[in-house]
């Protein structure tokens, strides 16, 4: 067993920003990014929790019986996508709302993903490993802080990759004009109802990933109370980052941050008060949205038909 | 452990496909009412689901022996709230399944659902996990029974010290409540009998079961140099497994979670609620009076200690033991005097011995000397 | 002279025959879930009918468990008619929860009635702010009110487990740490010969006058513009703003009364109890009511039902708790595809129909 290294006191409360910024962020950066490319194309998925939910059990559920916890990945990620699929076909029905069916296939997600997951409580599945940044340093903090998940690096390239790509690309280019206006799309002979599909199957994927983080990286184990409502922040971080991928990752890094404030303050012995620390998340995203969005400003970005946001 | 999983589960779907083939030959009710007429029913209560690893689970240990009692018809229901639904959940299994002698297992379904239920029918005995039944004030068919598990967390704590190297602890808990303190402070105390200089820091999440927030207040504790965490959150799973990734000790809570981290598991404090349960259900079919107040701790067998891990040197495990079995014959005293709480105040007064079955220890609302927090 | 008759029952045949072929259609698909996994979908449908609505204990069961669905459900439908998509009910549930709390403690003394009143406004007027807010929000910073009201609600639930904890926590209340109780004597009762407490009245009547205020007043008229196009909605003279923020408001009230009902008629002091999750599922509520204030009420009770049956599936069949969340999250995604048949009945019509529902199908996206 290897100890701790020296005490560092005050700084644990910045380092532990850093690393809850990392370690935390991952599932709402990847549901997030989801989402974004789904709403971009007029579409709203409100069910990600459930599809989070089912993506983390399937994953956990998965990497148990294959020992490979990248199989676990890619079976949340088909699960998810599957999830993804419902959704963008029925809302493609006519007359059917999204947000409702997203709220509906919440529940259903949910459901399901706590009564197939029963068996996989107890037992250990085979974690994801991690790509140790902070080889450069002897505190033993510092390096536990920089081990990395490859998801996460994956995240972040992921925005990267889908700023460029909504502006610089045919795609992007198609999946933007598609949530602008349906009318401008057909005109442009864009196929309207299999982009939006394609879309919200992709944010499916995501959310289906991002719940396999939770479940085989951080915390990294399965039950029922696992999520804590990552799913729906998510979709809300896409709203706050007015549907900019890059502001989507900024965003859940601030969010990660901020909710591992109010457990460092206490591990300082800071411990009144520490359900307003650990509101800090909510209450310090409110406080941006407010100071940076004016009536004018509010929707600039956000896709035209999107219902959410239509006025 | 993959192998005995997987056999579980599927006996338990070959169980309950037979079961539905009775239903479907005979109609649920016959069934039911049958049964009913010669038995026992029990019904049994838990906030969350059965299987959480920690708190639901070890009731949900002790209703599946009672399930296999053959003079008992166990009726179960998980992730009841504690609202209305409790009251109702408790209504149903008393009118629809016959129920007479109801275990509420979480602490929140006293005041007022039990007490509303328990007036409403009294010829129905209503067994409360963690309550402090109070004579002249609360109804004669409804008992609270509980355990000493602060026994086991002292116990931790003094094991806990032995492999420490830091002298700092590390505590994660849900919410500021006395059962809680009274487990932190005896945590504290065990490891401040090997040494005095020993400090716990605490972090509460704010609830029951917040898996995310439990890693974050295990690896914030590490980062400040605590090399031996411990819990009292529903699922300590997740604290379990982070303490062994960062590559320091834990101590366990609820059920044995030596499993989940077989280099770092030092011991832990564990339910054992058949005894209690046995108990009652003995008083409900001989017609004996309902027990009002039952709590035990070692010695009574309604708490037990995980098996010492590899990490346990003999020195612990000695010192441990001769705890343990002066605890086992019932004089040993934890919270003793002079104790002063962390703020200087002094809360025990020296010569003062407060014994486990002492009410005043179920109202502690102070952490002692040498806990980092504010309770 | 037939078919005009049926004309006038077309729209009624239909928003009521579409839901319940859609719930047939749920339970079938719910039927071979319940095959697959091995038990008999006839004993469990018996049971879930036992359960929910098989008795007239199995009723007051459901009808309790409905009584809050109903308040949160209008405080998603509310907000709603003017175009806002609130999620926020759970804290503007905590909230009402702990200001009706703390109004009953510091109303003690006065009659029952009054301290009733009290609480009940308190409650109104906590859960009211808060969603207020988020119209506020809305109209005056350009803040999305989804985002800022879902904000908003985990800002109150942490105000509820502070205050609770913390500055209000009655010392008497050791393990379950509460405010100070109201005291019995100001309890809500149940209704006349039922085990159902007022709430549920309380809640039908806050549904059943903003139905008619709807529905027979300009207030859903000038709603329906703000919501659909404030730009118009100022032209024609109307204060968007205040409209954005009383309909919020009320959309919060009710959340309010219903943790105002929980305080008063079930927990008897405010403390985290409480938040069992009735706001989340009163955005279901809303959803599948489509917005319209009188419907919320039979799907409160649909869903009270169901969760009230959820119990003598585990206690019968030993079937976990997650069954109902399947049961629930298939009929509501039939019953909200469903609605793409609405209209498409019509065929045999022979006179065209009227344009204008009510109240909009999806009154949000409106």
């Amino acid at each position: 067993m290897s100890t701790a290294g020296a005490t560092i006191g005050w700084w644990g409360v910045p380092l532990a920003v850093l690393a809850g910024a990392i370690r935390v962020s991952t599932p709402y950066l990847l549901v997030s990014l989801g989402e974004c490319i789904t709403e971009k194309s007029g579409r709203i998925n409100l069910g990600l929790e459930g599809v989070l939910i089912m993506g983390a059990m399937a994953g956990y559920a998965t990497a148990f019986a294959t020992g490979s916890p990248w199989a676990g990945v890619l079976a949340a990620g088909l699960v998810g996508a599957v999830f993804g699929l419902l959704h963008g076909l029925l809302c493609s029905l006519k007359r059917v709302n999204d947000i409702a069916i997203g709220i509906s296939i919440m529940l259903l997600g949910t459901g399901l993903a706590f009564f197939l997951g029963k068996p996989f409580v107890q037992p250990q599945a085979p974690m994801l490993s991690s790509i140790s940044f902070g080889f450069w340093s002897d505190s033993t903090q510092i390096q536990s802080a920089l081990q990395i998940n490859p998801l996460f690096i994956l995240g972040a390239v992921l925005a990267f990759a889908l700023h460029f790509a909504f502006r610089h690309t045919r795609l992007g280019l198609q999946v933007r004009i598609v949530g602008d206006s349906e009318d401008a799309a057909r005109a442009l002979g864009y196929p309207v109802l299999p982009t939006r599909i394609v879309a919200t199957v992709v944010g499916g994927f995501l959310a289906g990933v991002g719940g396999a983080f939770l479940s085989l990286y951080y915390p990294g184990s399965w039950n029922e109370g696992l999520s804590s409502g990552q799913g729906i922040i998510a979709v809300a971080l896409v709203i706050f980052a007015r549907w900019e991928p890059l502001r989507c990752l900024w965003a859940s890094l601030l969010f990660g941050g901020a909710s591992a404030l109010g457990p460092a303050l206490q591990a300082m012995g800071v411990s009144s008060g520490y359900y307003l620390f650990n509101a800090a998340p909510y209450a310090l995203t409110l406080g941006i949205l407010i100071a940076s969005w004016t009536p004018n400003r509010a929707l600039s970005g956000a896709p035209g038909e999107l219902s959410l946001v239509r006025q | 452990m993959s192998k005995t999983k997987f056999s579980s589960s599927r006996r338990t779907v070959i169980k309950s496909a037979g079961a539905a083939a009775i239903y479907a030959a005979f109609g649920p009710l016959a069934f039911r009412d049958a049964q009913a007429a010669s038995k026992l029913t029990v019904g049994v209560i838990y906030v969350g689901p059965r299987d959480d690893f920690g708190y639901n689970q070890a009731q949900a240990q002790a209703a599946g022996i009672l399930k296999k009692m053959p003079s008992l018809n166990v009726v179960d229901e998980e992730k009841v709230p504690e609202t209305i639904a409790v009251q109702k959940t408790m209504e149903a299994m008393i009118e629809q399944d016959g129920a007479k002698l109801i275990f509420a297992t979480s602490f929140g379904y006293f005041d007022p659902h039990v007490l509303k239920m328990a007036a409403k029918y009294p010829d129905v005995r209503f067994a409360h996990c963690g309550g402090l039944w109070t004579a002249g004030k609360h109804p004669k068919n409804v008992g609270s029974f509980f355990g000493y598990i602060d026994e086991c967390q002292y116990l931790n704590g003094v094991v806990a010290a032995h492999a420490s190297k830091t002298k700092k602890l590390g505590f994660i808990a849900a919410k500021p409540i006395p059962q809680v303190l009274r487990n932190i402070n005896a945590f504290t105390l065990g490891a401040q009998s090997v040494d005095p200089a020993f400090t716990t820091r605490v972090i509460f999440t704010g609830d029951w079961s917040l898996p995310v927030k439990e890693a974050e207040a295990a690896n914030s504790l590490i980062d400040q140099g605590c090399d031996v965490l411990t819990c009292h959150v529903d699922g300590p799973k997740v604290i379990v497994e982070t303490a062994e990734k960062r590559g320091v000790y834990s101590c366990g809570y609820h059920a044995n979670q030596a499993a989940l981290a077989p280099k770092g598991y030092l011991t832990g404090a564990e339910w054992d609620w058949a005894t209690p349960y046995k108990l009652l259900v003995d008083a409900a079919l001989t017609g004996k009076p309902m027990i009002n107040f039952l709590r035990g701790g070692l010695k009574e067998g309604f708490v037990k200690m995980s098996p010492y891990g590899p990490a346990v040197s003999a020195k612990a495990k000695k010192v441990a033991d001769a705890d343990k079995a002066k605890m086992v014959k019932g004089d040993f005293v934890i919270f003793k005097g002079p104790i002063k709480d962390n703020a200087g105040k002094t809360v025990i007064a020296a010569g003062t011995s407060l014994k486990q079955q002492d009410p005043i220890l179920e109202q502690m609302n102070y952490l002692v000397a040498g806990v980092i927090g504010k309770a | 002279m037939l078919t005009k008759r049926l004309d006038r029952w077309l729209p009624l045949m239909e928003s009521v025959g579409i839901p319940i072929a859609a719930l047939l259609l749920a339970m079938l698909i719910f039927a071979i879930f319940v095959a697959i996994i091995g038990q008999s979908p006839a004993t469990v449908f018996y049971l879930l009918y036992q359960g929910g609505f098989g008795s007239a204990f199995a009723w007051q069961n459901s009808l309790l468990r409905a009584a809050p669905l109903i308040l949160t459900g209008l405080a998603v439908a509310i907000p709603a008619q003017a175009g806002m998509v609130i999620i926020g009910g759970e804290g503007a549930l905590a909230l009402g929860a702990l200001a009706g709390a703390v109004a009953g403690v510091a109303l003690s003394g006065l009659p029952p009635h009054g301290v009733q009143a009290g609480i009940l406004f308190a409650g109104m007027l906590g859960g009211g702010v808060w969603i207020g807010l988020s119209g506020w929000l809305r109209h005056y910073r350009g803040v999305n009110e989804t985002i800022s009201s879902l904000l908003l609600s985990y800002i109150g639930i942490a105000l509820l487990n502070h205050f609770v904890e913390g500055p209000l926590k009655d010392p008497a209340s050791l393990n379950k740490p509460s405010t100070r109780p109201i005291g019995d004597v100001n309890m809500i009762g149940n209704l006349p010969g039922m085990e159902v407490h007022y709430g549920l009245l309380f809640g039908a009547l806050f549904a059943l006058v903003t139905w008619i205020a709807l529905r027979f007043t300009t207030i859903g008229f000038s709603l329906r513009i703000v919501g659909g196009n404030p730009r118009a909605a100022q032209m024609a003279g109307l204060r968007v703003g205040w409209w954005v923020v009383g309909a919020a408001a009320m959309g919060g009230a009710a959340a309010g009364m219903a943790g105002a009902i929980e305080v008063a008629a079930v927990q008897g002091a405010a403390n985290a109890s409480v938040l069992a999750g009735y706001g989340y599922a009163g955005i279901l509520v809303a959803f599948i009511a489509r917005q319209n204030p009188l419907a919320v009420i039979p799907v409160a009770i649909l869903l009270g039902g169901i969760n009230a049956a959820g119990g003598i599936l585990q206690r019968r069949l030993d079937m976990p708790d997650a069954t109902v969340l399947v049961l629930q999250g298939i009929a509501f995604v039939v019953i909200i595809a469903s609605e793409t048949l609405s209209g498409r009945l019509r065929v045999w019509r022979s006179t065209p129909a009227p344009v204008k529902p009510a109240i909009p199908a999806t009154g949000a996206s409106v």
